[in-house]
Parts: structure tokens; sequence; C-alpha cells
């Protein structure tokens, strides 16, 4: 707008520039009457045409974790902070589970649910645990999600926990129509809750069931909440969008581990940067007999299991 | 001003009819309301009032989407012979066609519009203003030939008609060129909705060379089937004309597409039967059930069934040209058609889930009343679009006619009439 006045005096004065400019007006006028009549929700507006991550300029980043910490402070009483850290240089994270270990006991799932900011009506998983039946092996046709025993490990089973395997060659990112999901440097497969339009392509695209829909407004007790967020992670999300695990971006970036490592009371889960030659994870892969789901599938993961015993 | 003529009195046709046209239309617009409220339903709380699930996170909107896209690409398989080969009993029939194509891509278009999570945020997948992932993006594509395909229809019979009103003779050198793209257009809208679900790895139903094939193949069977009834329909309500030749013609050509289509569907059973492999899990839960769960099972069956019936109902003279077994054939398609490329499409593909779970999918009440509503606005839509189309080719209805009209009804009295 400023430009155009600035501009203005080096054009001779004809008609078409004049032309020009009351059509510029006219649409400078329409438009203000458009944001005068969103004005009445303000932050809705700011919402609708807040632009893709990747897009948006220091500034403009600034100002929309601003708004979202506002948001979210008032909407849980408590003081949130909204982080977007970049990855740290030198790193892609990978992860291990030994399957040996695992007893099922879902601490991770409920876990990862806290730290996450998960629905928890609609009640929404990041972490799925399979119970499996160890004559036939893993076997996903034949496992159960639904296990319900008073003691875990229950006779003659194995479990194996599912979340985003955060695959290399990820399928569900070539299918968004609007690139509201990528992969960080850092090998982290994010989502941008703001940019996402709730087609599920993704969720069909998955072949490990990582990717969960908000199909109503999701709920979390104000006393529940974890205000210490990420822009690409746990911050509460809206209905319509796809959310999914981040080896939750909003700790080890910061250096910490993911939660679900943290909670397993057996240590059976293991993470950490797979470029560092000293790094734990990498003397398991180094070591130990390590598989990845569905490998015929070329996606890739960077989630490893193994059998440490 | 010639165009913006044309548009009025067109307007002008669509606001006349008989008392039954206004009922039609008032049920129409009662159904759009009524199932309008339930999709606000969903707009408000969420598509949580859907019984899709994690599990199975398309269903019955994405199904119904699937379908019309076939009912919309093979409209222009009536195209071909009528300006290819210049075969004259079709081709004022080819102008009904088109705007069926036009009302179906416009109910496709809603139906990805109620499936999506944020309807107000698809802007986003508008090239430069938003942020579209070409070309790697599947669902990309297939908007972006989607709309190509429904102006490219559009334009042709708005051309056609216009000169039509205007009893000018129609520019070959223009309009050949947009006909002869529109079928490349047909078949590619088709063929990237199947690649859409082809092209996932996760789901091993739909990770098959055969998909678009098959799609096409029972395509060029749905629609002409939804247009022989349309025509029939027409030809008792209105002063539609069709030859009988051009219907059974029709009706032959659609034989050969259920035949190609009941080829692929076995070449594809015995893939999966004879090598036996864990992928063969989605058709024992489409043919056999897995467990208590056998819902599926009665659909599975019956769209097959159906569809060798209604094959041998098109494949033999007799039953092709008897007025009744057509219909009965042209209705078993239509039914066949709607059931392979709705339930027995997208459920099985999700059934069991990547993890091996099963999770039981019925639609729920707000689904069904959206789609009505959905397939009300289509039936509107052609139902005015049909109206004008009628009254221009076969009631003569043309700017001549209204000049003569007011040359013998002096303008004092045409007003207040």
């Amino acid at each position: 707008m400023i430009n155009m006045k600035e501009k203005e005096p080096e054009n001779k004065e004809n008609k078409k520039n004049k032309l020009t400019r009351r059509n510029f007006l006219k649409a400078a006028a329409a438009a203000s009457a458009l944001v005068t009549l969103g004005a009445c929700s303000k932050t809705s507006m700011e919402e609708f045409l807040q632009g893709h991550f990747k897009t948006l300029t220091k500034k403009d980043l600034k100002r929309v974790l601003e708004r979202l910490e506002a948001e979210y402070s008032k909407k849980y009483g408590k003081k949130f902070s909204v982080s977007a850290k970049p990855p740290i240089d030198g790193t892609e994270f990978g992860y291990a589970l030994d399957i040996s270990r695992c007893i099922g006991c879902r601490r991770c799932v409920y876990g990862c649910a806290d730290e996450n900011n998960q629905s928890r009506d609609p009640q929404i998983h990041w972490i799925q645990v399979l119970e499996m039946e160890k004559e036939k092996g893993i076997d996903f046709v034949h496992s159960n999600l639904y296990y319900n025993h008073d003691q875990v490990p229950f006779e003659g089973h194995f479990y194996l926990p599912v979340a985003c395997q955060q695959c290399k060659n990820p399928p569900c990112v070539r299918v968004c129509p609007v690139e509201a999901t990528w992969q960080e440097r850092d090998g982290i497969v994010v989502v941008d809750y703001n940019w996402c339009i709730g087609c599920r392509c993704c969720m069909a695209a998955c072949p490990y069931g990582a990717r969960h829909f908000n199909w109503g407004e999701p709920t979390i007790p104000a006393e529940k909440v974890n205000p210490k967020t990420h822009f690409l992670g746990n911050r509460p999300r809206m209905k319509g969008v796809v959310e999914k695990c981040t080896f939750c971006i909003q700790r080890v970036r910061e250096g910490l581990y993911p939660k679900c490592v943290e909670v397993c009371p057996v240590g059976a889960r293991k993470f950490g940067n797979l470029l560092d030659p000293e790094s734990e994870i990498r003397y398991i892969l180094e070591n130990k007999r390590v598989l990845v789901l569905k490998e015929e599938l070329n996606t890739q993961p960077k989630f490893f299991y193994f059998f440490a015993t | 001003m010639n165009f913006f003529r044309f548009i009025k009195e067109s307007f002008k046709i669509v606001i006349r009819g008989n008392k039954w046209y206004y009922l039609w239309i008032a049920f129409l617009l009662i159904l759009i309301g009524w199932g309008g409220l339930g999709y606000l339903g969903q707009l408000k709380e969420g598509l949580i009032v859907t019984n899709m699930r994690d599990s199975i996170s398309w269903a019955f909107y994405i199904g119904n989407f699937t379908f019309l896209v076939g009912v919309a690409a093979a409209a222009i398989m009536l195209v071909v012979p009528a300006y290819v080969y210049d075969w004259k009993p079709i081709k004022e029939v080819v102008i009904f066609g088109e705007l069926l194509a036009i009302s179906a891509v416009i109910m496709c278009m809603l139906f990805v519009m109620v499936d999506v999570g944020n309807p107000l945020r698809v802007w986003h997948m508008i090239p430069f203003i938003g942020r579209l992932n070409f070309p790697s993006s599947l669902l990309g594509w297939d908007a972006f030939v989607l709309n190509i395909y429904f102006l490219l229809n559009l334009c042709i019979v708005t051309y056609l008609l216009y000169k039509l009103f205007y009893k000018k003779e129609y520019n070959k050198r223009v309009l050949l060129p947009l006909i002869l793209f529109s079928i490349p257009m047909a078949i590619s809208i088709h063929s990237v909705t199947a690649f859409l679900y082809n092209g996932l790895v996760a789901r091993p139903f739909w990770n098959t060379a055969l998909l678009a094939p098959k799609f096409l193949a029972s395509a060029f069977c749905s629609g002409p089937a939804v247009l022989l009834i349309l025509f029939q329909i027409l030809k008792k309500t209105t002063t539609f004309e069709i030859k009988d030749e051009a219907i059974w013609k029709i009706a032959e050509l659609m034989a050969y597409a259920m035949f190609l289509n009941l080829f692929f569907f076995f070449s594809e059973v015995f893939k999966e039967v004879y090598s036996d492999s864990e992928h063969i899990v989605h058709f024992k839960y489409l043919f056999l059930g897995i467990g208590e769960n056998r819902d599926i099972v009665l659909y599975g069956w019956l769209s097959v069934i159906i569809s060798i019936i209604a094959f041998l109902l098109f494949l033999i003279p007799k039953t092709r040209t008897n007025i009744v077994t057509l219909n009965i054939g042209a209705v078993l398609i239509w039914f066949g058609v709607y059931i392979e490329k709705g339930i027995a499409l997208l459920i099985p593909g999700f059934t069991p889930d990547v993890l091996g779970q099963i999770y039981v999918y019925r639609p729920s009440p707000a689904e069904l009343r959206t789609a009505v509503a959905i397939f009300s606005v289509g039936f509107l839509i052609f139902t005015l679009l049909t109206k004008v189309a009628v009254a221009i080719v076969f009631e003569g209805f043309s700017i001549e006619r209204l000049k003569r009209e007011k040359e013998t009804v002096p303008p004092a009295a045409a007003e207040t009439a």
C-alpha cells in the first residue's frame, strides 16, 4: 500500500493511472469492510488467514506464537509457552524398542497422552500397544489392541507398541494435498495444525496407523493440560485436524528424552541421535538383532524393534 | 449482450413449469433443507457425528464421490460415437450426457467438501495462493482435473445451446477440439481418482494396477445406466425424443464394459485366492466375513451377482431390446456399481486396518442426511439445466420464436401478461 503511494508521483497523471488508483481504493475499501465484518472475531479471522508455517516470517511467527499462548492461557487458566524451536544441527533422531522387555503395561500410552495434550474425550492415543501370540510372531491380523487382563504380561503373549515410525520415506507426506505435513531436518515428521484441511489422505497412506484425527472438539481437563508446548508438536489441537507422535519434539529439541522413554518401567525404550556414533541407539543398531515393521513397503522407519535378550 | 439475453431467457424457462415441475422442485428443496440441517450439525460438532473413525477414515462420503466421478466420466462415452463417428441418433443426447456430467462433478466436489475436516481451509489447495502439493499429491491432481473437466463441459454445453438458441451453425473448429479434449479428460478424472487409492502402499486391497482400468470399465456401465433411466423419464415427462436404436446401442456398449469389469474382477479374485498371501484377508472380509463380523458379506455378493445378471440382460439382444428387461438391467447395474464403488471398495480397503484391527462401520444419520442433501442439489441442477436444454433442443425455443411472439402480441399486452 505504502509502496504504491510513493511510486505515484513519479507516474505521469493520465486516465489509466487514475483508474487503477480508483480501482485500488475500491478494493482497499472492500477489504477493510471485510475486515470490519470479521472484527467481531478478530482472532478467528487471523487464524483463517494464517500462512503455512514455512512461509511465516520471523515477525509473523512471533505474533502467531503470542496469539496462541494468549489463547491457550485463557482457555486453560495456565501460563502457556508455545515454542517453534528449530532442529539442532547434526541430529537425526532414532528410536529402538526392546520387544523382549516390553510387558504391555501401557504406561507409555498414558504418559504420552499427558505429555502431548491428547484429547481425553474423544480419546486419542498416539501409542497403540498390540498384544500378539508368541506362537504366531509379529502378525497384525491376529493381534489384539484391546487386551484387558488383570496382570500383564499375559502368558504366551508378547507386546508390540506402535506409534509413528518416523519414516525416512514417509508415504503420509507424499499424499498431503497442501504440504501441511513434512519431515524436519532432524527426521521428525510434523503437522502444521493450522494448515491441515482434514482430508485424511495421510491416514489412508500410513501403514502403521500412526495418524489420528480429531473427529470432534478435543477436550483436556485444565488440571491435566501440559502448558509447555511446541508449535509443531503438543500444543492443543482443534477439531478436524490430524495429529501424530513427534518423538516429543518439545522435549527432544531441548535435549530431553521423549516422555515414553522416561516412563517405561522396564527400560524397553531407547532413543538417541543416529548421527552420533557413540550414541546408545547406534550401539543397538550395530550389535543387536534389529527389525523394522513392514520393511517391504520401503518406508524406511527410524523406529527400530530389537531383541536384547 | 447476446449472451446475457440467452441467460435471461433461459432463466425465464427455468421458473416456468407445470404443477408437477413445481412439485418436484419443491420436493428437492425440502430434501436439501432437511439434509442441509443435518450437515449443519456436522459443521458444529465436527466429523464425530459421522461413524468414521481412525480405523475407517474414509467411508460413505468418499464412496459416493468415487461413484459420481464414474458417472461424470461416462457421460463422455456417449460423446465419442456421436462426434468422432458422426453417429446421428445419439447426437442430441450428448448434450444431456454432458449436463449429467456437470451435475455429477458438482456433487463430487460437494462430497469432498463435506468429508474435509476444515472446509474453510480448502483455499490452501489453490495454487500460488495456498500451497498445493504438486505434483505428488493425488488429491491435488484430482481437484485439478475435476475442475478442468467441469469447466470444459460447461463451456461445450453452453456454447451448443447458445448457438441453437440463436439458430446459428456452431463452429466446428472451436467445438471439435474441445470435445476431443474432453475425452482424455474424462478418462483422467476417473484414473486419477483410482490412483488416489491405488498409490497407497499401506492398503493392499487397493494397491493393484487393475484398479484404474476397473474404475473405467465400471463407470462405463454405471454412467450410461443412469442416462438410460433418465432418458426414459424425460421421454415420459417432457418432449424429449430419443430413438430406440440409440438406447439399444448404448445398452450394447454397456454390455462390453460390464464384461471387462467382470473379467478384471475375476482376475483379481484369482490372483488373491491362488497366491493366498496375507493380503487375502480383505477379500475374505468382503465375501466371507471375519469371525462374527459378516455384515458386509451381503453387499459383497450382491454387487457381484447383480452385475452378472445385468451383464446377461444387456448381452442377449432379446432382453436388451425389451424395454422391461432393459430397465431392470439398468437399475441392477446402477445398484451393482454403487455398491462396488462405495461400500465394497472403501470398507474392505480399511478392514482389517493397518494394525489388523476390525472396526464395523455403518453410515450415521448425519452422513445419510448430508448425502441426501448433496444428491438433491445434483438433481436440482440437472433438472434446471435439462429444462432449458429440452426447450431449446426439442421445443423449438429460440430467439426467432421470441421475436415472432413479440410481433403477434402488442407490446403493452405482452407486458401485462
